[in-house]
């Protein structure tokens, strides 16, 4: 028996219909199960349109940039490996020359020549490792953080040959036995995925200022720069800073003021 | 037939070989239902044992509300969950889901070995100390 056309066609529709009305019946049973539940924020969260930072060198030591450096380490699981070729670092001692290159000069003083200062990611505004990333595993948030989403690195460091501050280090081995102590409250990363400063992103949602800034006796203040009556607008209103490597056109968020040890106390910040 | 011997030899080899999925299993150990134990005490000490969402949502999603879960905390920065019931959560594996769960391998492991599943969580997320 030979099935007509007019049959055929009938039988098509149903199926369609039937198959579209059982799909749409699963679908909408499953994303309805959990239909009363909302995500929400801290209200306590600090918030701000672009975050930024303001180090003040004059303020900090060796000791504090020691200090600071163990406590973002210890709270972020960041290990401690002895070869340098494998190194992981968030935030880290540089000589004046490896971090503001051609902006030293021939009568610098040996203090400010020679101190080391203190660098991390600069939270660009305009930043090279998002633009690079296939993956959108680093992107910009609307606070200005470059954020690190390690679910999606895929480990291909684009983003560190993009970065011009060398703020991203590489997991070429798995982490966890250079951790000495580890910090159950935040995880570590895994072989093979970038890493780098992520702003207390963490900390700033439940309301804290990030590691660095409170334990740096004052010598780092944050805040926003996209509010003219931030603390830190004002510093770098009424004092000198620097930016790192400026002319590239990446627009870091994070300042310096350069001076002397022995200028210290000498002009305090207002506000 | 030509050769029949040999043919019916190299069949026999043949279904020997094909087969040998089942009678490995099934001379091998018998298959345990996996078993998920929330015996820990944090959950002994809940007046009513409930956990985020109902026993079966959880049961059928919590893979995808996980999955959820980072990527509201991680991309959007929204760190806390309100359910169905209106309770608040702060959207944590490590830090909400393992304090009540801290038998990861009564709990998570069980089914997932048994399912042959490997989530890479604990590649990064830090496990609860088990005792044993």
């Amino acid at each position: 028996m030979a099935i007509k056309r007019r049959e055929f066609l009938k039988i098509a529709g149903l199926s369609v219909a039937a198959g579209l009305g059982g799909f749409s019946a699963f679908t909408g049973l499953r994303s309805g199960i959990l239909e009363a539940s909302q995500y929400v924020r801290d209200p306590k969260e600090l918030k701000a349109s672009r975050w930024g930072l303001v180090i003040d060198m004059s303020k900090l030591n060796q000791e504090d940039i020691r200090r600071i450096m163990d406590v973002c380490h210890k709270k972020h699981n960041v290990p401690a490996i002895p070869n340098p070729k494998d190194e992981i670092k968030w935030i880290w001692p540089e000589s004046f020359e490896h971090s503001f290159p051609g902006q030293e000069s021939p009568y610098m003083g040996d203090a400010i020549k020679h101190q080391p200062y203190l660098v991390l990611c600069n939270h660009c505004d305009n930043p090279p490792c998002v633009r690079v990333c296939p993956t959108k595993a680093t992107f910009k948030r609307a606070d200005g953080i470059v954020m690190m989403d390690m679910h999606r690195c895929i480990g291909c460091r684009f983003c560190m040959a993009a970065c011009p501050y060398g703020a991203r280090s590489f997991n070429w081995r798995d982490p966890r036995p250079f951790i000495k102590e580890m910090n159950p409250e935040f995880p570590t990363r895994m072989k093979g995925v970038v890493e780098k400063c992520t702003f207390c992103y963490e900390l700033l949602a439940v309301g804290k200022p990030p590691a660095c800034v409170e334990h740096s006796n004052g010598g780092i203040v944050f805040g926003d720069l996209k509010d003219p009556n931030s603390e830190i607008r004002k510093i770098i209103a009424t004092k000198f800073t620097i930016r790192r490597k400026p002319d590239l056109g990446t627009l870091p968020s994070v300042f310096y003021v350069v001076s002397d040890k022995e200028n210290k106390g000498g002009h305090e910040h207002v506000g | 037939m030509y050769d029949s011997g040999k043919i019916i030899i190299g069949i026999g080899i043949f279904l020997l070989f094909v087969a040998f999925p089942f009678y490995y299993t099934a001379i091998g150990k018998p298959v345990v239902k996996p078993d998920p134990r929330i015996d820990t005490p944090a959950i002994q000490a809940m007046e009513k044992k409930q956990c985020v969402e109902s026993k079966n949502a959880m049961k059928t999603l919590h893979m995808q509300m996980l999955n959820d879960w980072r990527d509201a905390v991680v991309r959007d920065g929204q760190r806390f969950y309100v359910a169905t019931d209106g309770k608040t959560y702060n959207m944590s594996l490590q830090n909400t889901c393992m304090h009540c769960h801290s038998n990861k391998k009564k709990f998570c492991d069980e089914c997932h070995n048994y399912m042959a599943v490997k989530p890479y969580c604990w590649d990064c997320h830090i496990e609860p100390k088990e005792g044993a």
